[in-house]
């Protein structure tokens, strides 16, 4: 029992951002799934983790109500710039979104006086339990799972295959795109509030490209086919620079080794359904 | 005071018409996004300043040595990532996801092997001269960045235009299977366009070096960030686009660093970027295609 809470004191803080960063990677997977590639995700997580702290450090706010401000307000964000936004397509939504997400990153470091500019917000109260993270996580996968079989699952995946096709199937394509993305900020400003209230401390540059490049990385890693994808794949990489740490210097180095080999040569990512019942010898149909 | 400032962004312009050049290159020809372009960026600039601090290098040696280095680099990053993921047809996403790998590799070896602290030029690589035109001061740097950069630019499109080699790789631009079935060699012209992409990069990085007298393992992240901007202002893949958008943001940056403020600098140029998508989504000077059914 002594070396379990000697465990959990080192590391409670990777395993609670195990669960945050499998929410980040859920929340990129939800607009994939219907055909986006938007890198918005880690703005929207730092609109939440902003809203949430500065209403827990200022106003005193009860936690539930912080996390339900913190995932309105990307939402309410992600629906203004969505309408004009998701018009774009392909790589330009993509590009529209990065620019989006540098937009706001900016906007904080200069609101110095609300947002402590480039010095981040400090002291926010730690008020995230391992089991807020675990209940949000579970929960956030049976919603998504619960969505995958609903209608407006299978007209996602319509629109991922082929928006035309889905269009004249009667699908309102816009309508479906603007639900994928402002559901997708809900959950990535789930995260930035869990986050928040585990790591003490915010600053703008947590938010940035880089963030958001990470977060794509996570979910294509796992594969998007289902949800045990973003998952695993938020799990590899969270762990991988900890587990790489004797090799100081270069640990990231052979991080991006492995990123490299993994796309070469998993080309659905590591959760491949197909490939793991072809490994394991049982009968399975390699795609 | 103005002129001064213009001047200022006509050099500034120039480098990032050069960086967005190559990257435009391998979007328009490779139908890749290529992330690592920035680490190749940084990389140049690292070994131009390793072969003049070590070896004594000339300033036109080392350029050259760069030039020759990034291609090498270029060829290496496309043979061992992008053709693989080729020759298997993969989406545009994953290459995209690859070259990040390859970005993490190269920003965290030079991390490993040079340190995270800046590093400079040495002193008196470039003559302190200034030339004075009608109340216009232009340094050596200045001179000298904008009339590479214009005859690398003219070069370039001048090739594209009127060579054989230019029109292949416009067709290949346009199809690389129909090119194929014209004869064209496409891998080597692939190959091709990676060096030539990743040597004008790394070009820019030995240029930005100079003119902010900085070097450190991280400099090529917002540089890629602007080299996204640019093409996207240009029209992603279109040449002419590339060079127009980056003197564009060159004059864009300056211009609202002298009248609005220096903390807006980069909020200007993206929010600019998310305004012209919005209005005009296939970039200012690019054309607008609508798939038919």
């Amino acid at each position: 029992m002594d070396s379990l809470t000697n465990f959990w004191s080192v590391y409670s803080n990777l395993v609670l951002t195990l669960g945050t960063n499998s929410l980040l990677a859920l929340s990129i997977y939800l607009t994939l799934s219907c055909g986006m590639l938007s890198i918005a995700n880690a703005a929207f997580m730092g609109i939440g983790a902003y809203a949430s702290a500065l209403l827990t450090m200022h106003y005193g706010v009860s936690f539930p109500v912080a996390l339900a401000a913190g995932m309105v307000a990307p939402a309410v964000t992600a629906f203004v710039i969505g309408k004009p936004t998701l018009r774009l397509s392909g790589v330009y939504l993509a590009m529209a979104t990065l620019a989006f997400g540098e937009v706001v990153r900016i906007a904080v470091l200069n609101a110095e006086p609300v947002t402590g500019g480039a010095l981040g917000l400090n002291g926010i109260p730690q008020s995230t339990q391992w089991w807020h993270v675990a209940l949000a996580l579970v929960l956030t996968l049976a919603l998504l799972w619960r969505l995958r079989q609903s209608k407006v699952g299978r007209a996602f995946e319509a629109i991922k295959e082929d928006e035309t096709a889905a269009g004249l199937m009667g699908i309102d394509v816009g309508a479906h795109k603007l639900l994928a993305f402002v559901l997708g900020a809900a959950i990535a400003g789930l995260a930035g509030t869990l986050n928040a209230h585990l790591t003490f401390f915010i600053g703008p540059n947590e938010y940035g490209f880089d963030r958001a490049v990470d977060i794509l990385t996570m979910t294509i890693l796992g594969g998007i086919g289902g949800l045990n994808g973003p998952v695993v794949g938020a799990v590899i990489l969270t762990l991988l620079p900890e587990l790489l740490r004797s090799l100081k210097d270069f640990r990231l180095v052979v991080n991006g080794f492995i990123l490299v080999l993994i796309v070469l040569f998993l080309p659905k990512g590591i959760w491949d359904p197909a490939r793991i019942r072809q490994w394991f010898g049982r009968k399975g149909t390699p795609s | 005071m103005l002129e001064q400032q213009l001047v200022n962004a006509l050099s500034l312009g120039c480098v990032y018409a050069l960086f967005a050049l190559g990257f435009t290159l391998i979007f328009g020809v490779l139908g890749v996004v290529n992330l690592s372009h920035g680490a190749v960026f940084m990389v140049g600039a690292y070994a131009a300043r390793a072969v003049v601090a070590r070896f004594d290098f000339p300033l036109w040696a080392a350029l050259l040595f760069v030039l020759l280095f990034c291609g090498l680099l270029g060829l290496v990053i496309d043979f061992l990532v992008l053709r693989p993921l080729r020759a298997r047809n993969a989406p545009h996403l994953i290459p995209m996801i690859a070259t990040i790998g390859v970005a993490i590799i190269l920003n965290n070896g030079v991390q490993g092997l040079f340190g995270a602290e800046n590093l400079r030029f040495p002193s008196g690589l470039v003559s302190e001269e200034t030339l004075s035109l009608g109340g216009l001061h232009l340094t050596a740097l200045d001179l000298g960045i904008i009339l590479l950069s214009f005859a690398l630019m003219a070069v370039l499109l001048l090739a594209l235009k009127k060579t054989q080699l230019g029109r292949a790789l416009r067709a290949i631009a346009e199809s690389p299977k129909a090119a194929y079935l014209l004869g064209i060699n496409v891998e080597g012209l692939f190959l091709l366009t990676s060096f030539v992409a990743a040597a004008l990069g790394g070009l820019a990085g030995v240029l930005i070096g100079l003119y902010s007298n900085a070097l450190f393992p991280l400099m090529g992240q917002p540089m890629l960030h602007k080299g996204i901007a640019v093409i996207i202002l240009g029209g992603m893949g279109d040449i002419r686009g590339a060079l127009l958008g980056g003197l564009f943001l060159g004059f864009a940056e300056v211009l609202s660093v002298a009248y609005i403020g220096s903390s807006m600098r980069d909020a200007v140029a993206f929010g600019l970027l998310f305004l012209i998508l919005l209005v005009r989504p296939k970039g200012l000077f690019g054309s607008q295609q609508e798939r038919k059914v």
